[in-house]
């Protein structure tokens, strides 16, 4: 019996969301009296997971999946899956996670919930909340197959540790040509910079920066953050900033510690999309925005002010505490 | 090319969210429905394939009779047929194999669907069919040609995009990109009348797996009024010693 979390590296190594999945593995595996199995591909700090709790890892080393293949990877974690005798699996929200669960779900026949935002509420019935409706509610849903699948929401459960010794396997799955139908051609992927999915915080920016040759004050601003940019629909659907960067309802989900909104107004789409981030800030010039009732923090100003003055104090405030 | 487009029939996007019997169900009392965002760009997508290439596009929706009324207007905007599986579609998995079945025998060799629902967000039922079916999957699609039966598509990465070939049958996850948001067609007059005399298959449910059941949904708790501040430095100081996020 054992809980199997799937870890995600990026270049080798593990990706911070793979702590959190990895944390809120051992919570499922203290509940259900098991134990924690990680699965990785291709990465090298594995020992790293026996601080959030994994007593074992199985790393697949393989040249042809170091590229993310759904299908290839979805069938090594199956057969994981069976010979540890998994009975629940932990993905994160990932693209890539959201890619893989549900082939994983069809070859185990097995219930999977996505965007779960905390541990288990029972495990008889095994029942989780998640989010739904894009984020205007939550459900309490009910897994009733013998293998369950839980994807995690980013930045939901948070990382904890829980020191224990990982020992690191190498495993190699049974795979064949098949499973190597889809073929990556080319990635785009600008190096080094935050992407939305994983940034602690996200600076976004709506109409009321009034052209794409003014982002350049919301590049520096994130830059200072360490954030990622984002923006609203229409400054996508104008071509102002690439389609990528689009939050809300028929965009982007954003879960990050903390969203800040420039210039946008807050429509009822855009507000639901961020509003599993934990502080939102919203500097718009027009006091009635929407943005303003479902904020933490407001400042009611002109964004062309506002924002340079607040890269200023950030640089000091940088500066101070570095 | 033979294409199916999976619709699911959504809540507007401007949708107030309320539940009713104990917290249980959702409410659809005032509730406009329309064809789910993520499937709408799938079907223009088809639609434009139909256009250059000929192809023959049908719909298929899982639901009770009360999902006609969109299912008519995918009919409007242009797909030749529909199929609707009589049957609420209980969970992703069941949605799934009731799609599966339809499609094995239908000759389809491109299954459109969307990402996701943007109801109950489950972002399953593509992937759980194409397993299925054995059919090639490429999910959060945002770009999508085909050449014969080699099919070149490029979809959405954290952080960027990946360009991916494989061949047909092949089922995609849809999203915006996969065509403009100003190429979204909004049905004419015409249309609309052709789409009332086009068929409208109803098969009856097969048994199915049910994998998940919501047991009770509830709305995120209200929230505090917003903190207004005069400056920049009161909004650093609260940011760093209150919200303590930077």
């Amino acid at each position: 019996m054992s809980v199997l979390v799937y870890t995600e590296s990026e270049n080798g190594k593990l990706k911070k969301s793979a702590y959190e999945v990895a944390s809120y593995a051992k919570a499922v595996a203290d509940q259900l009296g098991s134990s924690v199995t990680a699965i990785s591909f291709n990465t090298e700090n594995n020992d790293q997971l026996g601080t959030y709790g994994v007593s074992k890892v199985l790393n697949v080393t393989d040249d042809k999946l170091a590229t993310f293949n759904a299908l290839a990877y979805a069938n090594s974690i199956a057969q994981a899956a069976k010979s540890e005798n998994t009975q629940v699996i932990v993905v994160s929200s990932s693209t890539n996670s959201k890619f893989l669960a549900p082939i994983l779900a069809a070859k185990l026949k097995a219930g999977y919930v996505p965007n779960v935002v905390a541990a288990p509420e029972s495990t008889s019935p095994f029942s989780v909340k998640r989010t739904a409706f894009s984020n205007k509610g939550f459900a309490h849903t009910e897994i009733t197959t013998d293998i369950k699948i839980v994807g995690v929401s980013n930045n939901a459960f948070g990382i904890m540790e829980n020191q224990t010794t990982a020992t690191v396997e190498s495993y190699n799955a049974d795979l064949s040509d098949a499973d190597f139908a889809v073929k990556s051609i080319e990635i785009d992927k600008v190096a080094g910079q935050v992407t939305i999915a994983d940034a602690d915080i996200v600076v976004s920016g709506g109409r009321g920066l009034k052209g794409p040759e003014n982002w350049g004050m919301i590049e520096e601003l994130a830059e200072i953050l360490g954030a990622a940019t984002a923006c609203s629909k229409p400054v996508s659907d104008m071509g102002w900033r690439p389609h990528g960067e689009h939050v809300g309802q028929t965009g982007k989900p954003v879960a990050s510690n903390l969203y800040i909104a420039i210039g946008i107004s807050g429509a009822i789409q855009h507000l639901a999309g961020v509003s599993a981030s934990k502080t939102k800030v919203v500097i718009n010039s027009d006091p009635e925005a929407p943005f303003f009732k479902a904020a933490d923090y407001g400042i009611v100003g002109d964004a062309f002010e506002v924002v340079p003055q607040l890269i200023e104090k950030l640089k000091q405030f940088k500066a101070q505490n570095a | 090319m033979k294409i199916l487009v999976c619709i699911s029939n959504v809540p507007d996007t401007t949708s107030k969210i309320n539940f009713t019997d104990g917290d249980t169900k959702f409410d659809t009392n005032g509730v406009q429905f329309v064809i789910n965002p993520n499937d709408e760009f799938g079907l223009t997508r088809a639609m434009w394939f139909k256009e250059k290439q000929g192809t023959t596009v049908h719909i298929a929706t899982v639901g009770e009779a009360s999902v006609e009324p969109t299912m008519r207007k995918a009919l409007a905007i242009g797909a030749d047929e529909a199929i609707r599986v009589n049957a609420a579609p209980t969970d992703g998995f069941f949605v799934a194999e009731q799609l599966a079945n339809i499609i094995k025998d239908g000759g389809y060799d491109l299954v459109i669907a969307g990402r996701e629902s943007i109801d109950y967000n489950g972002g399953m039922v593509p992937g759980i069919l194409a397993t299925l079916l054995g059919m090639n999957f490429v999910n959060t699609c945002i770009s999508l040609e085909v050449e014969g039966t080699t099919a070149t598509a490029i979809r959405e990465i954290d952080g960027g995009k990946e360009t991916v070939q494989t061949s047909l049958p092949l089922v995609i996850g849809g999203q915006k990109g996969l065509v403009q948001e100003s190429d979204l067609k909004i049905p004419n007059m015409r249309g609309i009348m052709m789409a009332r005399k086009k068929t409208l298959t109803v098969v009856e449910p097969i048994e199915a797996t049910v994998a998940t059941k919501d047991a009770k949904f509830d709305k995120p708790m209200a929230k505090g009024a917003v903190k207004l501040v005069n400056s920049a430095d009161e909004l650093v100081d609260l940011l760093h010693n209150e919200a303590k996020v930077i």
